[in-house]
């Protein structure tokens, strides 16, 4: 698929919480056809200290309005300028980029995995799974109650499980801790979130021969495979995140 | 219809506007944004004799108007050069320049050979600059009497058009560009990226998995801009400038200060179209200003107008 640089308008910037928000993006022409896990790359204008553009997961897609979504969180400087962007207001995208999670076969038993901002992309593949005939179960991971974001939209989709680490909503401790590991069975999970997560739920799938792929988020500047600094080191060499990944099967990583 | 055109000896290219070594990939990553053909030509990725997996992560932090990185040469190696990138630029109408790095003279010497067999190759960039590598790189280009060596070895294996590309850091870089003249350089680029560094102060470490790294972006371009005058009054031959353009305005100081032409580097991540936008706005600045040739305002300022 042809990756596009464009100016696209915000019609909506819903505030989450202290650390969250949607940017709604209105398609110029009609949007493209997104593969799940995919990103954008978002350019910030206003400072000289937010040079490079931001690497954003889409979230969600809506083909009939022709919008899309990017759920980002305040990290620094950049998404802190693009938190207080408004409607009307326009953002230069150079998109769709990056691979996709690979589609399970319809039998297939799915858990998809996020924490923290690792819920991005997991909106946009539950729905994309569901639409191709299977339900994921979805298990999301938050630090307390009230960083719980867009458990609606995931609810709407399939069965949600929720860990906080103060036990002030769903299951007490980390997303690896949860007792649907233990009571369900998968043939397939999809994650997405800090690095230790990630790993921890990549050596639990080795163990039991569950496919399992991540999306990583790692520093990149171009996004689209020239300075090649957002390498991982995987069994077939450095590869690039950004057009490699972001998604990776970990038998692929050496993690 | 303005004159774009500059050449380097007989090398002809049908404007001033290249793309830097490393910064483009090797083209084809910036097919779906814009036409190849269009530019005047394209420096491809460094590539060395053998193949290289190149620094480890994190290699790459953004600082102010601009971004560190220490990428550290990777490519994989000439033998797949050949074989796999070298058919997929053929079919650029545009002079295609491979960058060439190596750790000893010798491996310099060995990818002149090699590439002066490729026909669609119309020059060579010797990249005696690159300050991410622990052997060669930088270390050729720092030292007056290697300089002057592996340009001499390199002139006298490879038959097409030899660019060398400078190291900022050094005491005087005109020596170095009179040194590499002298060898039979038919061109100079310059500048490389400048030695620098940053601390991750949340993670009380430095930024960069090997500390230092090159420096690019607006932030280094009056230091850029300042070599390429000094350079291009220097010597003889044609001087391609480069440092921190990313725009029209930025290319034509360059021009105007004595370059014969620019690369684009770092604006090209953060805009992959800059190449072209900025050769548009060359073209029109000269149209407003009634030049009929690029040539007209390389140097501008240091004549007696």
């Amino acid at each position: 698929m042809a990756k596009r640089i464009e100016d696209l308008k915000i019609i909506g910037n819903k505030r989450l919480n202290n650390d969250f928000f949607i940017l709604e993006l209105s398609g110029n022409t009609k949007i493209p056809d997104f593969k799940p896990g995919q990103f954008a790359q978002v350019r910030v204008d206003g400072s000289p200290e937010t040079f490079l553009r931001r690497p954003i997961s889409i979230h969600d897609v809506d083909y009939e309005k022709n919008t899309f979504k990017l759920l980002i969180q305040i990290a620094g400087k950049g998404t802190k300028t693009l938190a207080e962007l408004g409607n009307g207001d326009i953002l230069n995208l150079i998109y769709p980029l990056g691979n996709s999670f690979s589609l399970p076969s319809e039998n297939e038993k799915v858990l998809l995995v996020g924490g923290g901002c690792g819920i991005a992309p997991l909106l946009f593949l539950a729905r994309y799974l569901k639409s191709n005939g299977n339900v994921p179960d979805i298990l999301l991971g938050f630090r307390n109650s009230e960083r719980i974001i867009e458990f609606e939209e995931y609810l709407k989709i399939g069965t949600v499980f929720i860990t906080t680490e103060d036990g002030s909503m769903g299951e007490k401790g980390y997303v690896t801790s949860h007792s649907v590991f233990s009571t369900r069975q998968y043939n397939r999970i999809c994650c997405c979130g800090p690095d230790t997560m990630m790993k921890a739920i990549a050596t639990y799938c080795k163990n039991r021969n569950i496919v399992c792929e991540v999306s990583l988020e790692n520093l990149m500047a171009c996004g689209i495979g020239a300075c090649l600094c957002c390498i991982i080191d995987t069994v077939k060499g450095n590869l690039c995140t950004c057009t490699d990944g972001p998604v990776f099967n970990v038998n692929d990583l050496k993690w | 219809m303005v004159n774009l055109a500059f050449s380097i000896g007989d090398l002809h290219f049908k404007n001033p506007v290249l793309t830097a070594s490393g910064t483009f990939g090797n083209g084809s990553e910036f097919d779906d944004f814009l036409d190849v053909s269009r530019l005047g030509g394209i420096v491809l990725k460094g590539t060395t004799l053998e193949p290289r997996e190149g620094n480890l992560y994190p290699r790459m932090a953004e600082t102010p108007s601009g971004m560190l990185n220490a990428v550290g040469l990777q490519n994989k190696g000439i033998d797949y050069f050949e074989k796999f990138i070298y058919p997929r630029i053929l079919n650029y109408n545009t002079n295609i320049i491979v960058n060439i790095n190596g750790s000893y003279i010798e491996d310099y010497i060995a990818l002149a050979e090699r590439i002066n067999r490729l026909e669609k190759i119309s020059a060579i960039e010797l990249n005696i600059s690159c300050p991410n590598v622990k052997m060669g790189g930088m270390a050729f280009g720092t030292n007056l009497a290697s300089a002057r060596e592996v340009t001499r070895e390199v002139r006298s294996v490879y038959s097409k058009k030899l660019i060398v590309k400078l190291s900022p850091n050094v005491t005087n870089i005109v020596d170095f560009a009179r040194v590499v003249e002298e060898e039979g350089a038919d061109s100079i680029s310059l500048i490389n990226t400048l030695l620098g560094m940053a601390v991750d102060v949340v993670n009380m470490k430095p930024s960069l998995s090997t500390v230092t790294g090159g420096l690019s972006g607006p932030a280094i371009k009056p230091v850029a801009l300042r070599m390429v005058w000094q350079v291009a009054n220097a010597v003889k031959i044609p001087v391609i400038g480069m440092g921190g353009i990313m725009s029209a305005s930025d290319a034509l100081e360059f021009l105007l200060a004595g370059a014969s032409a620019v690369q684009i580097g770092t604006a090209s991540f953060i805009d992959p179209q800059a190449s072209v936008k900025i050769l548009e706005g060359i073209e029109n600045y000269l149209i407003k200003k009634g030049f009929s040739d690029l040539k007209e305002i390389v140097g501008y300022i240091n004549r007696d107008n």
